[in-house]
This record gives structure tokens, sequence and C-alpha cells, in this order.
């Protein structure tokens, strides 16, 4: 039964969390039975207080064989990280 | 010691023992892991309940009974638990028809239990209920999905509730016990849920595009210590450690 079921990926906001991470995947013969999965596989310790669940074909995800041309280029650009100026302790969640 | 309500605890807490420990044992064995985690969770969420109405059970009839004592230690005939809930897992749709016919039960009770004079049992109801609401959604979901699904897992369904229909009208039933608590206003008056059940089982298994069994004989004694032969072997793995090595702890 279980390898006709579709793959799902399930994102999950924590309590203290402001954006949804993604937990893990699992599989399921729909999106509700996909949000039910989730919550038993994913959140049975307490941890989230909202789920998403995406089947894994509508991910669409870079090549690793590409990584060199994607990421490389930036390694050497330290100048765009946003560690040259004090942050004021009102801005928040940066 | 209060008599009537030491035996009434124990009528609602063996139900949710003898179906915890049940799918407990199917722990590494459903169908799919993400299936036997909820069965699992289930089970870990009635013997979460199981311990509030046992410590609250030993505190009542004192001599030294703890929560373990009345869990492990009582012979088969003291066991207060339906018919319903010690049923085997012949498959999967059995396991989750046993618990669809449950749950739907017992989420009825603990709303009406939360109004108990008791304030005890009331807190209990309070907190179990979300639990048993989720259960509940748990198994009629996969009613549905199995009673609307192959050919196959619709005979299968189909099979399960034809079978563990007999053991329905017990939840309605009252002992002695019961009926003296529902005079005290502590328990609640089971005879006033029977409609309700049988309106929301039909109306799920009708969804389910599954027979509503039209059977009118059904099984009972349970209740009053009287039980199939499944009992005893459910009874005999529970109790095994503690009957092999008297007051061992982990």
């Amino acid at each position: 039964m279980k390898k006709n079921w579709p793959l799902w990926e399930v994102f999950v906001r924590s309590k203290n969390g402001l954006e949804h991470r993604h937990f893990g995947s699992l599989h399921a013969a729909d999106e509700q039975m996909a949000l039910e999965n989730a919550r038993d596989v994913y959140t049975r310790r307490s941890e989230g207080v909202s789920i998403w669940v995406v089947e894994s074909k509508h991910i669409t995800a870079s090549n690793p064989e590409n990584n060199g041309e994607l990421f490389e280029p930036a390694h050497d650009k330290v100048y765009r990280h946003p560690t040259f100026y004090d942050l004021p302790d009102e801005v928040k969640h940066m | 010691m209060k008599e009537n309500l030491y035996k009434y605890i124990l009528g609602i807490a063996d139900n949710s023992l003898i179906l915890g420990q049940q799918l407990g044992a199917l722990t590494g064995h459903g169908p799919s892991l993400e299936t036997d985690i909820a069965c699992t969770n289930i089970s870990l969420d009635l013997f979460g309940q199981v311990r509030s109405y046992y410590q609250y059970a030993a505190k009542i009839k004192g001599e030294g009974a703890t929560e373990d004592s009345i869990a492990f230690l009582r012979t088969e005939r003291k066991y207060l638990n339906v018919l319903l809930v010690e049923q085997p897992d012949t498959d999967f749709a059995y396991t989750i028809g046993r618990q669809f016919l449950f749950d739907v039960y017992h989420f009825l009770f603990l709303n009406e239990l939360q109004k108990s004079h008791d304030v005890t049992l009331s807190a209990i109801a309070k907190k179990s209920i979300k639990e048993v609401s989720y259960h509940q959604r748990f198994s009629s979901d996969w009613v549905k999905r199995l009673g609307d699904g192959t050919e196959e897992s619709k005979l299968r369904m189909q099979n399960a509730i034809s079978d563990l229909w007999t053991y329905t009208d017990e939840l309605f039933h009252q002992t002695e016990a019961d009926k003296a608590m529902v005079e005290e206003q502590i328990a609640v008056d089971v005879t006033t849920l029977k409609d309700k059940y049988y309106e929301t089982v039909n109306a799920i298994l009708t969804e389910a595009t599954l027979e509503i069994p039209e059977s009118k004989w059904f099984q009972k004694g349970g209740k009053k210590g009287i039980h199939t032969e499944y009992l005893g072997y459910i009874l005999s793995d529970m109790q095994y450690m503690q009957r092999a090595y008297p007051n061992m702890e982990w």
C-alpha cells in the first residue's frame, strides 16, 4: 500500500519560530492525510503551532552539479553580509 | 471506601487501559510508519488518561493501592471494560473499526463527564476531550477511506463493522454502581447518549458507503466482569512483568 502513496514535504512553525521550517517528509494518499500524518509524526512532542504540507513533486530543486556556478561566486563577496554596521536594538528578528 | 465511585472509575478507565494496551501491542506492526505512529500516539493518550483515573481510584481504595496495582494486579473478572475494546486486531480494518466505534462513544461520554459534580472526574474529562476529539477524527477518516476505497478495503471494513456491531449496545448499559453515581450527579447517564451515538456512527458509515448493520442482537457482560476469551490473553501479556517480578520498577 505504502509504495503507492506519494511523498510529501512537511514544514512546521514552532512555538517560538516566525517561519515554517522544513521538518522532513512522509507518505500519504492525499493532502488531508498528509496533514494528519505530519501532526502524528512531527508534532507529537508539541513542537509546532502550524503545519504546511506540499507534495514533493511540486518542489523544483536546484541541480547539485550546478553548485559551482550558482553558489561559489558569492564566496568572496563578504561585503554582502550585513556585518559591517551595528544593528539597533529596536530591530528584531534579523 | 466509596465502593460505587471506585467501581465507576474503573468502568471508565478499564476501557482506555485495554484499548491502549491493544494499540500499544501494534507498535511496529502498523501498515505504514505514519499510521503506526498515529496508533501509538492514541495508545499513549489513553494511558495518560488511565493514570489520572487510577491515581484517583487508588486514593479512594486506600489499603496501599497504587495506580500500578490497580492496572496490573487484578484478575480478569475484576476488569470492567466493555467487550468492544478487547476484540482482536484481525486486520487493520478491525483495529480502525474498534477504534471508531469506541471513539464516537468516548467523545460523547467525556463531553458529559465534564459536567460531573465530582471535580476530579470533571477535570480529567476536560483534559482528555481534545485528545479524544482527534482520535475520533483519525478513526472516522480511516473508516471513510477504507469503506469508500478499493473493493478489497471496502469488504474488510464492512466485515469489521458488521462483526463489531454486536458489542456497541453494551456501551449504553448501566451497572448498579453506575446508577447510584448518576443519582449523585457524578456519573454520566449513558442511556441518554445512545441516540446521538448511532446517529453519528450511521452518518459516517453512510458517507463511507458502508451498510449499517441491521442486527438487533447484542453481546454484553464486560461491565460486570464477564469477558470474551480475548481479555485473558491481553492481560497475560500486559501483566507478565509484574507477575513474574513482583514490584519491579524500570
